[in-house]
Parts: C-alpha cells; sequence; structure tokens
C-alpha cells in the first residue's frame, strides 16, 4: 500500500498535466473562440490574390469577423476565387459589400478587408463578392514606378 | 576482406536478434494477463518516482528556455519592427518542436537512466531471478508498471514544459522589453491552432516517450549483471533514447508538418 502523500502527489502532478493541456488550449492556441461559434460561407473572386493564405483573417472596420477557409485558380476567368467562413454574429453585411486584399503593416500578413455597402439586402451562405480589390504585388508597383522615371522628360 | 564482411553480418544478426528480443520483452510485459489492481498500484508508485520527481527539472528548464526564446526572438524580430509576433514565436517553436524534443532529452537523462541502473542491480543482485523462482513474472511485475509510468508521465511533463515556457516567453517579452501585452497573445491565439499544433505536439510527446522507456527499461533487463554492465547500460540508456528522439522527431516534422 502506497502512502496518502504519495497518491497526493500523483493526483496534484496529473490534475497539472490537465490544467497545463486547458491553459495552451485556451490562453494559447484560442480554441473556444475559433471553433464554438456558427459561421457563414461567403466567396470573393480576385484577379491576384499574391500571398494570401488559408487561417488568413478577414476584417471590416479593423474587427475579425472571420478566417479564409479555402482559395482557388478559376480556370474559365483566370481569377482566384477565396472562400470564407464569416462568424454569424456578424451577419449584417449588405449585397454589395467589397472585398480588399490588404496588408497588416509593411511586410506582415495579408489579410482580407470588408467594406460594407448600401444595399437593403444582406449576404447569405454560398454568396459571391465580385467587386473586390487584388492583393498589391510589389515587384509590379517597382516596375511601374521605374516605367514612370523613365518617360518623364 | 572476407573477414570484414564476416564482422558486418555478426553485427547486424547481433542488432536484429537484440530488437526482436526487446519487442518480446516489452510484448509480454505490456500485452500478458495481469492483475490489475496490483499493478495499478505499482504504476502509480512509479509515475511518482518518474513523473512527479522530475517536475522541478522541467519547470526550471522550460521556464528558462521560453525566457531565452523572447530575449533571442525580440531583438531578431525587432530589427523588423514586427516585435508583436514574439508571441505567435514562442508559442510556435514550443509547442511543435522544443516543448516534446527538449522534454524527452531531459526525460532520457533524468528518468531513463534511473530506470536502466535500477532494473539493472534487480537483475544485478539476482532479485529479478528470485522473483521468478516463487512465481512471480518480472515483466509484469518490475518491467510493465515502469514502462507504463513513462508513457503517461512524459506527455503531461511536455504539457506543463510547453505551458511553463509560453509563461517565461511573456515575462521576457511583456513585462521586461516592453511589447504590447494584447498582440503579443492575440498573435500567439491567431497563429497557434489547437489540433494543428497543440496536439501533433503531443502525438510526438506520446511517440518519444514509448521509444525513451522501452529503450531504458530494455538496456536495464539485458544488461551484463555487474557493476561495469550496469554503467555501461546507463550511458546507452542517454546516448541512444536521444538520438532516437531526435532521429524521430525529423521523421514526425516530415509527416505532419512537412506538406505546407
Amino acid at each position: 500500500m502506497y502512502s496518502r502523500r504519495l497518491e497526493l502527489s500523483v493526483g496534484a502532478f496529473v490534475l497539472l498535466g490537465a490544467i497545463c493541456l486547458a491553459f495552451l488550449a485556451l490562453e494559447v492556441s484560442g480554441l473556444t473562440t475559433a471553433n464554438s461559434q456558427d459561421t457563414y460561407r461567403v466567396s470573393a473572386r480576385f484577379d491576384n490574390v499574391a500571398g494570401l493564405t488559408t487561417r488568413a483573417r478577414v476584417s471590416a472596420a479593423g474587427v475579425t469577423v472571420g478566417r479564409v477557409v479555402d482559395i482557388r485558380y478559376e480556370p474559365q476567368t483566370g481569377g482566384a476565387m477565396v472562400d470564407m467562413d464569416i462568424s454569424t454574429d456578424y451577419s449584417s453585411f449588405s449585397l454589395d459589400t467589397t472585398a480588399a486584399i490588404l496588408t497588416a503593416g509593411l511586410l506582415g500578413e495579408k489579410y482580407i478587408g470588408l467594406s460594407i455597402g448600401g444595399d437593403p439586402d444582406n449576404l447569405a451562405d454560398g454568396d459571391v463578392i465580385y467587386d473586390t480589390q487584388s492583393a498589391v504585388v510589389l515587384e509590379e508597383l517597382i516596375g511601374r514606378f521605374l516605367m514612370n522615371m523613365g518617360s518623364e522628360p | 576482406m572476407t573477414e570484414w564482411i564476416q564482422r558486418l553480418g555478426r553485427g547486424t544478426l547481433r542488432r536484429v536478434s537484440e530488437l526482436g528480443r526487446a519487442t518480446v520483452m516489452l510484448v509480454q510485459a505490456v500485452l500478458g494477463r495481469s492483475q490489475v489492481g496490483v499493478h495499478w498500484r505499482l504504476t502509480l508508485g512509479q509515475i511518482h518516482a518518474v513523473g512527479v520527481l522530475s517536475l522541478s527539472i522541467i519547470v526550471v528548464s522550460g521556464l528558462f528556455i521560453g525566457m531565452v526564446l523572447g530575449l533571442q526572438g525580440y531583438t531578431i524580430l525587432a530589427d523588423y519592427g514586427s516585435e508583436q509576433a514574439l508571441g505567435q514565436m514562442v508559442a510556435l517553436s514550443l509547442t511543435r518542436e522544443l516543448g516534446p524534443v527538449v522534454t524527452a532529452l531531459l526525460f532520457a537523462g533524468r528518468a531513463g537512466s534511473a530506470l536502466t541502473a535500477e532494473i539493472g542491480l534487480m537483475k544485478a543482485t539476482e532479485q529479478l531471478a528470485s522473483l521468478e523462482m516463487i512465481g512471480v513474472d518480472p515483466l509484469r511485475r518490475v518491467v510493465a508498471p515502469r514502462f507504463w509510468a513513462g508513457v503517461i508521465s512524459l506527455p503531461i511533463l511536455s504539457l506543463i514544459f510547453v505551458s511553463v515556457g509560453c509563461l517565461g516567453g511573456a515575462l521576457v517579452g511583456v513585462s521586461w522589453l516592453g511589447v504590447d501585452a494584447g498582440s503579443f497573445w492575440a498573435n500567439m491565439q491567431a497563429s497557434v491552432d489547437f489540433w494543428h499544433d497543440v496536439a501533433n505536439g503531443m502525438i510526438k510527446s506520446v511517440v518519444f516517450a514509448v521509444v525513451v522507456t522501452w529503450i531504458a527499461v530494455y538496456q536495464g533487463y539485458a544488461l551484463v549483471p555487474t557493476s561495469e554492465g550496469i554503467a555501461r547500460a546507463t550511458t546507452k540508456t542517454v546516448v541512444y533514447a536521444s538520438l532516437a528522439v531526435l532521429g524521430f522527431d525529423f521523421f514526425l516534422t516530415a509527416v505532419m508538418f512537412g506538406e505546407i
């Protein structure tokens, strides 16, 4: 038979492990905020999504409202289709909402910014946004800048 | 030339048969019929010896590794003006790699060597043979509880290591170097995925636990029962277990995170 103290110490050890797992799940990986909410799926068609990745933020007015879940190439139009899961807490985006690919800071991650329009009807599950602004590709910007430099008298 | 090939063959045969003996030992120890009540109590005692008594070294090294990550990461990230990514860097390197690997290496040194020496001394003083004489299977009585204790303890120690490390990184990053607490934790939560990062790290830790404890109990069970044999087996445990952990880590990382 083992002493009470030994059993207590093993119990406390296992309990400490469970607490650490909860800490990692809630504080470090933010599990509850990501999974417990219901979402609806909206797509957006971009000419160019350079640098955007799945799990990137979708924000409106700087507030995170959803995540990018899938990025596909569309052979018919030569563009990219981006699927986003948006929390049902934010269900009042008008039908003429526009989407833009923005960058956090100069070298930061790419995210999608939604700007609300004036249409009385709201976006629903499965809708597609066509009014979009593509990612800024640094090389194209530099190329255009050099062209302008050259054409000046 | 013939002699060289013969020596190569002898070495290969010895290693393969050793691997076979180790597998047979593990299967017999783990799968045989056991008296659940008695062996559960034995396992409890071993969890205390292997897990609870390793807590101090795990907590202290976790704290310092987290603090060093915070300090080093900050000086590099500050060059690019992206100190807010510090939380992400600390948490991802701890959950994916450093947590499982460093815990397993420390565990091999702290608990694995002790397991080998203990079982080895039992063998050298013929306690294992006496157990067999009175009709008690030493595999089930001595080896199995130690094996299960290692497999249960190491993942728990790894969880504690990662948590303490993240707090250590936060201590240095937020309290000393002045990274904004909100963006530190928010960046961490945005980039760490529970299933992809934390759960995969725990799978790694379970694999390391099986490998390290298996090597430790086998080296103790199969050693030459002299004082020199015990010394050599203890060294072998630490060396083999460390190499196996690092090798398995590469393959597991390639399978889990390689496709990004």
